[in-house]
């Protein structure tokens, strides 16, 4: 009798150990540590990623950058273009259990605007006020017609909060976050991890496999990459292009990659202060013979190992945006030569050339001053850490400047706010009224060949103007373990977990 | 004794009121502006003058100490403006983290330096005396976040026996705790292994040439026991203050390791800082780290004057 | 049997002996002490050659060359932009060198009079100036060092202001610490009764007594500032580019540690032996100097 009692015993004990799988936990190297977790207030690319597992958003996009529903389902925009109507996903809810409808989805987009410290202010700015039309249905009336707002609404601006716990918590609602995502918030060490688990109410929780997500942020990627070749993590962001051989000749490691939707480029002060009084600020033709003293095939040659895509538009040579009528430049000693005397340059020409503080930055702004020095514009690098190049551009304190857009959706959110006059990010001071009109007007019509056509006369002034120059765009690069299955990478840079397997 | 540890005691204020004088305004005196920092990519001027708004920013200097001095005593040491945890909860956070891996670099260290100060006491002059000093010193001749890189690749990437990065708890799992940590604190501890060696070397070198050594000697004691017993014992205290005080030196200092370790730890949180002009948690974390090491050195000189009756009589 | 009965010198021939000539003899008796001049006095040959014995331009980059391994074209291989490493260590000997010198030049002209002045004078001024020496080191040495050059700007020359300023309390403690025990000597004394002026006690009396201490400790700073710089440079405020300095070579290496370690061990090596040569010629020094010795 005892004997059969122990064998029963043992017997239930084995089928509950074969039932139970293991925990599986996806642990994902991120390059920094993300700012406060809170859509409202965030304001860091790395944030994103995080965001992408605990925060969904109304609309997300597909690899063509095409629209498609997430916590919204459709949305339509009046013929005049003033309203658009957005219809709701049922039976969603939030992490704690609140219901998500027209109300919710009302409360988080007035957050997104009104909040003191917000950031998505700018994103919302074209609209008025949201009307509730029924429980699943809002409609946002707009001051004017704006074409990039559902592009906003694929990113922060669009990410849904639980009304609850951010009234209750306020500007501490980042420290626990409550949304609608795969998974929900567990703890935050800062430096150290996020830990996410899975969410069961999920609405699409079938898709769902992996159990725990945990983001750890190792700032050097060469220790990033050797904790993901000693099994240490699973899947890293911001490989190195010259780390790609070794990812590719491991057998254990798959490479992901994408064409980012941001540029690489260098700002040139033309219109502020002091600085911008020197030949490369006060020549469009010098400034063009910058432009064709860099050679951007051999730039990504050297520094990159030729994985990175040259370019001279602020989106890339494969977005549907592109102006195929202003390819990429071949460098051309000869002509910038003739330029420079054109311009009526005598002698070499310096310029201070700010350089953020980086592991790659250095060494295109290396490549480039030795580029630059055979036509005759000597460029004197100065390293700058972020904080201060920040300042210093904005104050106007540099001649040219190395920097680089992480991009949008929509090519107005490459452009709108670098290009027209006094916006925020206007560094070198670029005012041109023609060039304003054009971007006003890209705004409005919701026909892209409409906006091509615009974008294309604007092209053409911001070619000949050059107040930036754009030189390459980076292929976003994620490494992850052969045991990752179904992951694949968007150009917005973002690491979507639905649909993953780890074995 | 009573009326020099007064004494003592009655200086650390004003210590520390330069303390805080000092890291309040290097960190203001920084080019840069904090709120801009946070707004990053995000640049809209009406949100960043609200965040200038919300923490003094706009301000007169003066008046920003005043308020962060006011809120020190009251025990609010501010908040982090990038991720919004209060700077007490964030120091309360890694402490445990730093405290460990300073225990371990301060063992790694004595032992290091406490064998080869011997040695090269004892064998003066001779191949061993090098020997000793070099292998100590080589600790401090090596940047450590080279010495890091390298153990990495060869430990980590090469041989797989140690993790490449992270921290884990000891109370969590012991084992990966050691595992995590033994590299940088190998790191760290290399560093003072010769600052400890040369000081055990100087106070052996004076106690082997003591009277009570002699005595020793003379009596026909065999000379190992003359070393071990009586000559470090002597040498023992003044190198176990100076402990005390590279103790209080990590509690800070490590911030490269931490960097290339990704411990997550005070020096990370400082440097991280720093460059993100996170003003409170800088000025917060020093005046805490810089306060301990006061605390320290104060107790270490107690120590010293306790155990040195020559110096019982100075005040 | 120990040294002291067997090697005790003949009472006329230590008589003559300059204080100066015996500190020599007694640092040559430290092999580790004379092998560490040695290296140094190589290192700031080559400082002063460069021009004359590298291979290559430091700058010039070669876009066909990248990331050579070492070969006889390039004894230490290529950097990530074609540079030749061998020139860029030895052009980058000067920087660093550089670096610690001055730094430590900085230090000890700030420190030694403040701390004359401390010592010396006591009272009030003492107290002030101990405190704030307290401080300063209480602060973790590397911000006071980041904070500073962030705020000098990014250049080596302000990296070497930032690293002399935050060096200045260890002299200025030193420093006092010894007048404070010289001070109360009968020669000082006698010399006051006679009426010379306090300065001049200062700088002919007391400066002397202070100096071996100094020295000592300047070597041992020196060392520190080297090491100093690499951290500063590791972190981008340092040496700009395309102008070599150790620290700037192995933040532009750790990228390629595992596609191109030869980018990192060579400066590596370089620093490791200039400062551990720099340590070695400081202890040597103290043992010299010390007057315990014979």
């Amino acid at each position: 009798m005892k004997m059969l009692k122990i064998a029963a015993l043992a017997l239930l004990l084995a089928l509950v150990g074969v039932s139970a799988r293991a925990q599986t936990t996806l642990r994902i190297g991120l390059a920094e540590d993300p700012d406060i977790l809170d859509p409202t207030l965030a304001r860091t690319y790395v944030g994103r990623i995080v965001f992408s597992s605990i925060c969904d958003k109304l609309f997300d996009i597909d690899e063509k950058l095409n629209v498609v529903p997430q916590l919204a389902l459709s949305h339509e925009t009046a013929a005049d273009g003033k309203a658009v109507t957005i219809k709701l996903r049922p039976n969603v809810t939030f992490h704690d259990g609140e219901k998500f409808d027209a109300e919710a989805a009302k409360f988080s987009l007035e957050r997104h605007m009104t909040m003191t410290g917000s950031f998505r202010k700018p994103e919302l700015a074209a609209v008025d006020h949201i009307d509730v039309v029924d429980p699943l249905t809002i409609r946002l009336v707009l001051k004017t017609p704006f074409a990039p707002l559902i592009a906003q609404l694929t990113d922060r601006a669009g990410m849904m909060v639980s009304p609850k716990a951010a009234k209750a918590e306020g500007d501490k609602f980042g420290l626990h976050p409550v949304c609608a995502g795969p998974y929900k918030f567990v703890e935050r060490v800062a430096q150290d991890r996020i830990v996410v688990e899975k969410y069961a109410g999920y609405w699409d929780a079938k898709n769902v496999h992996i159990d725990r997500i945990v983001y750890l942020p190792i700032v050097d990627a060469t220790v990033r990459l050797a904790n993901l070749k000693s099994g240490g993590l699973d899947l890293i962001e911001r490989l190195l292009a010259t780390d790609i051989k070794a990812v590719r000749g491991d057998k254990n490691l798959r490479l992901a990659t994408a064409l980012e939707l941001g540029y690489q480029g260098m700002d040139i002060n033309v219109g502020k202060g002091e600085a911008a009084k020197g030949p490369l600020g006060q020549s469009a033709k010098v400034r063009e013979a910058l432009n064709l003293a860099i050679d951007r095939k051999a730039l990504t040659q050297v520094v990159f190992n030729g994985e990175f895509v040259p370019g001279n538009q602020w989106v890339s040579p494969e977005n549907p945006y592109y102006q195929k009528k202003f390819p990429v430049p071949a460098r051309d000693v000869a002509k910038a030569k003739a330029l420079m005397k054109e311009a009526g340059v005598t002698g070499r020409v310096p310029v201070d050339f700010m350089v953020p503080k980086g592991a790659e930055t250095q060494a295109v702004a290396e490549v480039i001053q030795a580029m630059a020095a055979e036509v005759g514009i000597d460029m004197k690098i100065r390293v700058t850490e972020f904080a201060t190049s920040l300042k210093q551009a904005e104050a106007g304190e540099y001649q040219a400047f190395l920097l680089a857009w992480s991009g949008r959706t929509d090519p107005d959110g490459n452009i709108y706010i670098f290009d027209k006059c006094k916006a925020p990010q206007d560094y070198p001071g670029y005012c041109n009224p023609e060039a304003d009109k054009l971007l006003d007007q890209a705004r409005i019509p919701s026909d892209p060949a409409a906006r091509m056509a615009i974008y294309e006369k604007l092209t053409k002034i911001l070619l000949e103007d050059h107040p930036k120059l754009y030189l390459y765009h980076r292929r976003i690069l994620i490494a992850h373990t052969t045991r990752l299955e179904g992951y694949k990478q968007m150009p917005d840079g973002l690491v979507r977990v639905v649909g993953l397997k780890l074995k | 004794m009573l009326k020099f540890i007064g004494k003592r005691l009655l200086q650390l204020i004003p210590t520390l009121f330069f303390v805080s004088v000092l890291i309040f305004s290097l960190q203001h005196l920084l080019p840069g502006d904090p709120a801009l920092v946070m707004a990053g990519e995000e640049n809209d001027p009406a949100v960043v003058e609200q965040i200038r708004k919300q923490y003094h920013l706009d301000q007169a200097i003066p008046l920003q100490y005043v308020y962060w001095v006011k809120g020190v005593f009251s025990g609010d040491l501010g908040e982090s403006m990038r991720i919004k945890e209060p700077v007490l909860a964030l120091i309360l956070e890694k402490l445990p983290v730093t405290a460990q891996l300073a225990c371990m670099a301060i063992i790694i260290a004595l032992t290091i330096g406490i064998s080869a100060g011997v040695i090269s006491a004892v064998k003066k002059n001779s191949v061993w005396d090098y020997a000793a000093n070099v292998f100590a010193l080589w600790g401090i001749s090596t940047p450590n976040f080279w010495l890091g890189i390298m153990l990495i690749f060869l430990f980590s990437v090469k041989l797989g026996w140690l993790p490449a990065s992270g921290f884990v708890p000891l109370h969590e799992d012991w084992q990966a705790s050691l595992a995590s940590t033994v590299m940088p604190a190998f790191v760290l501890g290399n560093a003072i292994a010769g600052i400890l060696m040369r000081h055990t070397r100087s106070a052996m070198l004076q106690a082997l040439e003591s009277d009570y050594v002699r005595t020793a000697r003379a009596k026909g004691l065999l000379e190992r026991r003359v070393i071990l017993k009586h000559a470090l014992r002597n040498a023992l205290t003044p190198i176990i203050t100076l402990g005390a005080l590279e103790f209080g030196t990590l509690l800070s200092g490590a911030v490269l390791t931490e960097q290339i370790f990704t411990i997550p730890g005070f020096g990370k949180l400082i440097v991280d800082a720093v460059f993100n002009r996170d003003y409170a948690v800088v000025q917060g974390v020093v005046l805490v780290t810089a306060t301990t090491f006061i605390f320290l050195n104060l107790l270490a000189d107690i120590a010293y004057h306790l155990v040195n009756p020559r110096l019982r009589g100075m005040a | 049997m120990t040294d002291t009965v067997l090697h005790a010198p003949l009472a006329g021939a230590a008589a003559v002996e300059s204080p100066a000539a015996r500190a020599w003899r007694r640092l040559r008796r430290r092999k580790g002490a004379v092998a560490g001049l040695f290296v140094i006095a190589l290192f700031f040959l080559a400082a002063v050659l460069a021009p004359l014995i590298v291979p290559y331009d430091p700058v010039v980059q070669s876009w066909t060359a990248v990331r050579n391994a070492p070969s006889w074209m390039h004894l230490f291989g290529t950097d990530d932009v074609g540079r030749d490493i061998f020139s860029r260590v030895i052009y980058g000997t000067r920087a660093s060198l550089f670096a610690g010198v001055i730094s430590v030049s900085i230090a000890l002209s700030i420190g030694i009079p403040l701390g004359l002045i401390a010592g010396y004078r006591g009272g009030f001024i003492d107290a002030l100036l101990s405190r704030i020496t307290d401080a300063m080191l209480a602060c973790p040495f590397i911000i006071l060092a980041i904070a500073l050059a962030a705020f000098l700007g990014p250049s080596l020359g302000n990296a070497m202001i930032a690293i002399g300023i935050t060096t200045t309390p260890v002299f200025v403690r030193l420093t006092r610490g010894q007048v404070m025990a010289v001070k109360v000597e009968e020669y000082i004394e006698a010399a006051r009764a006679v009426g010379n002026p306090r300065w001049r006690i200062a700088i002919v009396h007391i400066l002397p007594n202070v100096m071996p201490a100094l020295l000592v400790q300047a070597t041992l700073s020196i060392a520190a500032a080297i090491i100093a710089e690499a951290s500063l440079s590791f972190l981008g405020l340092g040496q700009q580019p395309p102008y070599p300095s150790w620290g700037s070579m192995l933040n532009a290496a750790q990228r390629f540690l595992t596609t191109a370690p030869w980018m990192a061990v060579w400066p590596g090596i370089a620093i490791f032996l200039s400062v551990l040569s720099f340590n070695l010629v400081g202890d040597g020094l103290r043992d010299a100097l010390d007057p315990r010795e014979r």
